[in-house]
């Protein structure tokens, strides 16, 4: 096995998945298998190949610093599910 | 008790910086406005849009990176760090990890003893900051004006081995990125925040100690407190036979001590992967030279040649180069007047004393450097004493008006004139008969009653030399 199911549980718990046991089961299995396919490229000598970090061949992509119109508070939060003072409200997050 | 451990610390510095836009999006910066004014797609993280890179702040980044002696990375990549909390729209940061643009940089401290030494700088990364939390009766509010402000990460090496070394490091590093001109270094509105990794170890252990992180805490007094605190009680646990465990805790300002801040623990898994949506970063080494030869004359460098051009004590130039700004107003008053000394004392003695009582910056300095270099010259011409050149500079600050004018307006000049001087003098040995004979008798001292009475006769205006020449003479000729 590539993962195991803890590894699964703890990645799930980050991101805030709650998973039944069968689907965990069913993404164990899953992931071992897409790691297991990924695990091909260690046939390979890549020992004089720059690890990818970007797929486009490109770089340097900037902006200059000049401010330009931003939303405004009424659009920025109109579609929240709750604002108030023209803030995003969500559950209270301490004690 | 803590004196059986060294104490270890290593401090992550965050320096907002002063670019107009985010660091992604061309939303302003600026500080204080509704909450959600100053947002975009980009900084709210809606689906489908697209980071782009300010270009000044890669510029700062190299600025800061070259003025801490760091290598400067001709290829570096932006990362996302993974996690949850309101405040961060997206789900994830973007940061630099693996390649940052800068790093293996130092910065040189005094100790309290009055030596040097090194602090390593491990990296300086780009990244976005997060928004802001208010937490309001049951729920929490979000502003994300501060979202996507630009931020740089200062990383040191664990090399700081006491709070007051933590200190110095922290003012060195403030200072210079003010001088940068790359940060307001306004610690209130949390321009300069600071992180400090504590550990302790019995003396001669090679390993560190488990450490504790503090987070967030913007003064350097507050700094110096939580950090004396935390070795404290860390040596107190040592002490007790048991043991540190790594984790984050806060600074409470009101009762001086650390807490633990538990749940966060687990978050600390980050999962970090490049940024599929910010390409690479490639600085060519034209630009590294191009932002050197930009590079402001840093305080170092000035407090050497403020004492090499001027002949000014080092501690003087250590004053006068704390601030760029009054820096600048020194040398551009030397240039006009000539007298390196002379300026010392009247920037760091009059006007310093002037910017302190109205609470002025020295930008807004209602004197310009030209206008006190004019009065300097009139001290130097014997047109005013140094008692009547304050007057005329506190009637300058007051009007905006110039020297001349003053002088001429009130009637300030100095009296030099033996002739009008004798008449006063004459007046106070007549009033004075009893301190003359004692003075003749051997009392030396009372030479200065009678400077002062002259003096207060001529409304401060006599030369002093003058009339002290000429009051040693009557008082011994008779």
């Amino acid at each position: 096995m590539k993962i195991t199911r803890a590894q699964v549980e703890h990645v799930a718990r980050l991101a805030r998945l709650a998973l039944a046991d069968a689907e965990l089961d069913a993404l164990t299995d899953e992931m071992d298998a897409i790691l297991g396919y990924v695990e091909t490229l260690n046939s390979l000598d890549t020992d004089h190949i720059v690890p990818t970090s970007h797929a486009v061949p490109m770089e340097n992509a900037f902006r200059d610093d000049t401010v330009r119109p931003s939303l405004g508070t009424m659009k920025a939060v109109q579609n929240a599910p709750a604002a108030a003072g023209g803030c995003f409200v969500v559950p209270k997050v301490i004690e | 008790m803590t004196s059986k451990y060294e104490v270890v610390i290593g401090l992550e510095v965050h320096v907002q910086l002063t670019t107009a836009t985010k660091i992604f999006c061309n939303c302003s910066t600026a500080f204080g406005s509704e909450p959600n004014s100053q947002t975009c797609p980009v900084c709210l993280g809606l689906p489908g849009a697209l980071p782009v890179l300010n270009r000044k702040v890669v510029e700062y980044a190299i600025r800061s990176g070259l003025a801490t002696h760091c290598s400067i990375a001709p290829r570096s990549i932006f990362a996302r760090k993974n996690y949850f909390y309101p405040d961060l729209p997206k789900g994830y940061q973007i940061s630099q990890y693996e390649l940052p643009i800068c790093e293996h940089g130092r910065l040189d401290i005094e100790t309290t003893d009055g030596g040097r030494k090194s602090i390593g700088i491990t990296r300086i990364h780009m990244e976005e900051d997060a928004g802001k939390l208010l937490h309001e009766g049951d729920g929490s509010r979000v502003d994300l004006n501060r979202a996507c402000t630009p931020l740089l990460e200062i990383v040191s090496e664990p090399d700081l081995r006491s709070s007051d070394e933590a200190i110095a490091y922290l003012k060195k590093l403030h200072q210079i990125v003010v001088y940068l001109g790359v940060c307001d270094g306004n610690l209130e509105e949390g321009s300069f925040r600071c992180d400090a990794n504590v550990s302790i170890r019995p003396w001669g252990q090679k390993e560190f100690g488990t450490r504790a992180e503090l987070k967030n805490i913007n003064s350097f007094r507050f700094i110096k407190q939580a950090i004396d605190y935390e070795v404290e009680r860390q040596a107190e646990i040592l002490e007790d036979g048991g043991r540190i465990i790594q984790e984050t805790r806060l600074f409470d300002t009101a009762t001086g001590t650390t807490r633990s801040m538990r749940g966060k623990e687990e978050a600390h898994d980050y999962r970090y992967f490049p940024d599929p949506d910010l390409v690479p970063l490639v600085v060519s080494p034209e630009w590294v030279e191009q932002v050197r030869r930009g590079l402001p004359e840093l305080p170092e460098a000035k407090v050497e040649r403020l004492v090499r051009e001027y002949g000014i004590p080092v501690y003087d130039a250590e004053v006068l180069s704390a601030e760029r700004a009054t820096a600048d107003y020194y040398d551009a008053l030397v240039a006009l007047h000539g007298n390196g000394k002379t300026c010392a004392n009247w920037v760091m003695g009059e006007l310093q004393r002037a910017l302190n009582d109205s609470g002025t910056a020295i930008a807004d300095c209602p004197i310009p450097p030209a206008a006190l270099a004019a009065l300097l010259k009139r001290i130097d011409d014997g047109t005013l004493s140094g008692k009547l050149a304050k007057q005329v500079f506190d009637a300058m600050w007051q009007t905006g008006e110039e020297a001349d004018i003053i002088i001429e307006q009130r009637g300030l000049k100095q009296v030099s004139d033996l002739g009008a001087i004798e008449p006063l003098i004459d007046q106070v040995l007549a009033a004075n008969p009893d301190q003359v004979a004692e003075f003749r008798s051997g009392k030396d001292k009372l030479l200065g009653f009678f400077v002062g009475q002259v003096m207060k006769a001529s409304k401060g205006k006599a030369n002093p030399a003058a009339l002290n020449e000429l009051l040693v003479k009557k008082l011994k000729a008779d």
